[in-house]
């Protein structure tokens, strides 16, 4: 027998227990999931791909932690939100830009984008995309260098972009409104131009099926997105017959890889489910606008850029409905009273 | 037919510590039991036996001063204290403190009766005032008021054998081994507000239990089997689940013409109206990393906790908390004097590794996980953001009144922010705000 007396007990309000799943948990799954794109990338753009890739995730981590140094805030490396972002801006970029051009997207897409709006979580723009965008202002030229895919077109760790052998990217000719001379399976593996992590849309689909699984994204955003760029391609085609042409639209450019892996960025996209699906098309709509109607080949990025844009204002009308005050309330409620009536 | 209730997330459930034991007596008899005179919703009892006197089980130990259920003594034996104690719920309670003789002597009040089926409503429930009644799945309103509350007013009686919380067996085993006493409790709680049949929900991780009760269920009272899901065992959800009728804001269950009772007050229904005993005793499950021996119970309210901790072969781990009820809800304990209670359905020790420490310094990754698996369907990110920013007006329009702190979003929330406290402190303060502003035009209105 004991009166328990020397117990050091914690008092604490419930719940006690949380799930497995943290933050960091998180951002490995999606570091997983981009394995397979950046495996196909490397080989069809060989070692400089991957090489490029890990310099832009030493220089986001850099940026980071230099940030927080110098601010005097607590390092937050371990969330691996900043290794994400660097994997995902080197995927957007292609393999012949200069190292020296990607660290200055990492330094905009971590320390403009990010850091400076109160690191992850406060941001609005996808730092990711918002480092593309800013290099793609500054950089035009080496932002559209196209390296031939294929082991006899692979470039030299040390080759600058006038060594590069290159060609042109199924979007190119897509925006002209012709089928690209490449053909379907090769756009679908990856064995085409293009940036270094959104040429696979097989890898990609394989890495957005793990995320949802995993239940690390839900598939409302990716759906809406690819269903709505899949049905106005396939209504207003501009090669044909329209279903190859909707095909070449949905595996060409960066659709995939911004449907999985760039709009359905937590802190940058809606968090009710009715506003994720409206985010989703509307991703969908301005993507297809841009790469009919706009300047550039590609719209995935800005579709992207301008809906997150339009995340709080999205999020503030579409509100759960609230329980009891539902649709499926009021019927059900109406079905009792009638029940009831019967009786009496 | 079934339907679904909002969200909801699957914790694991552990239940394999206890789920498999047969309900024993405590071994060993307290010694003393301190009977706290509040265990349900209302006024605290008031105590009618003096320090001295003699009691036996049964005997009326506490009568109500308003809304609440009388209290009977759990053991027999002379009262050597009427003074407050450490209470579960906090603070300090006036308690009925009672010496064990261990002799049981029953009160004779306590009478077999035979004519229960010749028994009217109005009688059940008369009977289940004066046993002392409350709800036994946690929050302890007294039954008799519920009946009558819904009387003529209801067309489905649900009686709760979800148990949905992690950890918690006391419930299950109850419908293995009682099962009558709960087909039969729901038979007359079903008679004392008028209706004919009952539904009783269970989770589908007690297949044994479903298929017991259905063996022995006529057709009167329906087994649903209920996939496994937190906070099935939540009244509007399970309301939810079984009729598709969803509780309006800050309405009662008869407002959508249900009843719901859990299956451990309609066997002590049972036991009240069949036997005449009141409620002085109930299964418990005493669980955790933390225990030597997890087992399920029945334990005399009022026994203090240190003696069942002793029961359970003491602690083979250091417990980093002692929990009133399961892991998702449980409210923690921080003096083991404190007693058994008519709601206690479960002593929950939990190592440190066992449980999840919070963290408030962590940011929101915005990932939306709360508001998909809040059952109330709210926003616990942007209600949490405005708490942070005092905003009270902008949280009650959130609707965070609706809130059942059920813990869903807190437990998927992957940086581990206390979400469910800071609800708490909102609700808090909105409802002191509003007595401010009340008692201010009060006294406008008085000056006036």
């Amino acid at each position: 027998m004991s009166d328990y007396k020397d117990l050091k007990l914690t008092v604490a309000s419930s719940p006690h227990v949380n799930s497995p799943v943290n933050t960091r948990s998180l951002m490995l799954d999606l570091i997983i999931a981009l394995v397979p794109a950046l495996c196909v990338g490397t080989y069809f753009f060989g070692p400089r791909a991957l090489v490029l890739t890990l310099v832009s995730v030493v220089g986001c981590m850099f940026f980071e932690w230099l940030y927080n140094a110098i601010m005097k805030k607590p390092q937050t490396l371990g969330d691996l939100s900043a290794v994400i972002t660097g994997i995902l801006l080197a995927f957007v970029c292609p393999v012949a830009l200069p190292y020296w051009t990607i660290l200055i997207g990492d330094f905009f897409a971590i320390v403009l984008t990010k850091t400076l709006f109160g690191g992850l979580g406060k941001n609005f723009l996808n730092p990711a995309l918002a480092g593309r965008a800013f290099l793609m202002l500054s950089y035009a030229s080496f932002m559209s260098t196209w390296v031939k895919p294929g082991i006899s077109n692979w470039m030299d760790l040390g080759a600058g972009v006038a060594d590069a052998v290159t060609g042109a990217t199924p979007l190119a000719n897509l925006h002209t409104g012709a089928l690209p001379k490449v053909e379907l399976v090769d756009v679908l593996v990856g064995n085409v131009g293009g940036c270094i992590g959104e040429v696979s849309a097989i890898a990609l689909i394989c890495g957005g099926i793990y995320l949802v699984i995993r239940g690390v994204i839900n598939i409302r955003i990716p759906a809406t997105y690819i269903g709505t760029v899949a049905i106005l391609t396939l209504i207003f085609p501009q090669g044909n017959p329209n279903v190859t042409w909707m095909l070449y639209q949905l595996c060409s450019g960066g659709l995939m890889l911004g449907a999985f892996f760039m709009a359905t960025d937590y802190v940058t996209s809606p968090c009710t489910p009715k506003g994720e699906i409206i985010y989703g098309v509307g991703c969908g709509l301005l993507t297809v606008f841009i790469r009919y109607f706009g300047g550039f080949p590609e719209g995935v990025s800005y579709a992207i850029l301008v809906m997150n844009l339009f995340v709080p204002i999205i999020e503030k009308y579409t509100h759960p409905s609230r329980f009891g005050l539902t649709k499926a309330a009021a019927k059900a409620a109406k079905a009792a009273a009638k029940k009831g009536g019967a009786e009496v | 037919m079934l339907y679904k209730f909002f969200g909801g997330v699957h914790p694991a459930e552990h239940k394999d510590l206890t789920e498999h034991k047969a309900t024993a007596p405590l071994a060993q008899a307290p010694a003393q039991v301190v009977i706290p005179m509040s265990m349900h919703i209302g006024a605290p009892c008031k105590p009618v036996v003096a320090v001295g006197d003699q009691v036996k089980v049964g005997q009326l130990i506490g009568e109500t001063t308003g809304l609440g259920a009388p209290i009977h003594a759990s053991v027999s034996g002379k009262v050597t204290a009427v003074e407050p104690r450490p209470f579960g719920n906090g603070g300090s309670m006036m308690s009925v403190v009672i010496e064990n003789d261990f002799q049981d002597t029953p009160d004779p009040s306590i009478k077999h009766r035979d004519n229960v089926d010749a028994l009217t409503g109005a009688e059940i429930i008369e009977i289940v005032k004066n046993a002392g009644i409350t709800g036994m799945g946690g929050a302890g309103f007294p039954t008799h008021v519920k009946l009558s509350g819904a009387v003529g007013k209801v067309d489905t009686l649900i009686l709760n054998g979800a148990e949905c919380e992690p950890y918690i067996t006391s419930d299950h085993r109850l419908m293995l081994e009682r099962g009558e006493a709960v087909i039969g409790g729901a038979r007359l709680l079903a008679k004392a507000v008028g209706l004919k049949e009952a539904t009783i929900g269970i989770e589908l991780n007690k297949p044994d239990a479903i298929e017991h009760l259905k063996s022995i269920a006529g057709g009167d009272v329906h087994i649903e089997g209920l996939k496994t899901r937190y906070p099935q065992g939540a009244e509007k959800q399970l309301i939810q689940m079984i009729t598709g009728r969803q509780v309006p804001p800050g309405k009662l269950p008869a407002d959508v013409q249900c009843l719901v009772c859990n299956v451990a007050t309609a066997a002590a229904v049972w036991d009240a109206v069949t036997e005449g005993k009141p409620l002085t005793q109930r299964g418990v499950t005493l669980t955790g990393g933390a225990l030597t021996e997890p087992m399920n119970v029945i334990v005399p309210v009022g026994t203090p906790v240190k003696d069942l901790i002793d029961a359970a072969g003491g602690f083979k781990a250091d417990p980093d908390r002692i929990l009133y009820g399961g892991p998702m809800m449980g409210n923690p304990i921080y003096d083991l004097d404190v007693t058994m209670m008519k709601s206690t359905n479960c002593i929950l020790c939990l190592t440190k590794a066992e449980v999840a420490e919070q963290d408030p310094a962590q940011t929101c990754i915005r990932c939306g996980k709360c508001v998909e698996v809040c059952p109330m369907k709210l926003t616990p990110l942007f209600m949490r953001m405005n708490t942070n920013k005092r905003r009270w007006a902008e949280v009650e329009a959130l609707n965070v009144m609706d809130c059942i702190e059920c813990g869903s979003c807190n437990y998927i929330c992957p940086a581990r922010l206390p979400l469910v406290q800071s609800f708490r402190t909102a609700k808090f303060a909105i409802r002191d705000e509003a007595a401010k502003a009340k008692a201010k035009a009060e006294k406008e209105a008085a000056n006036a």
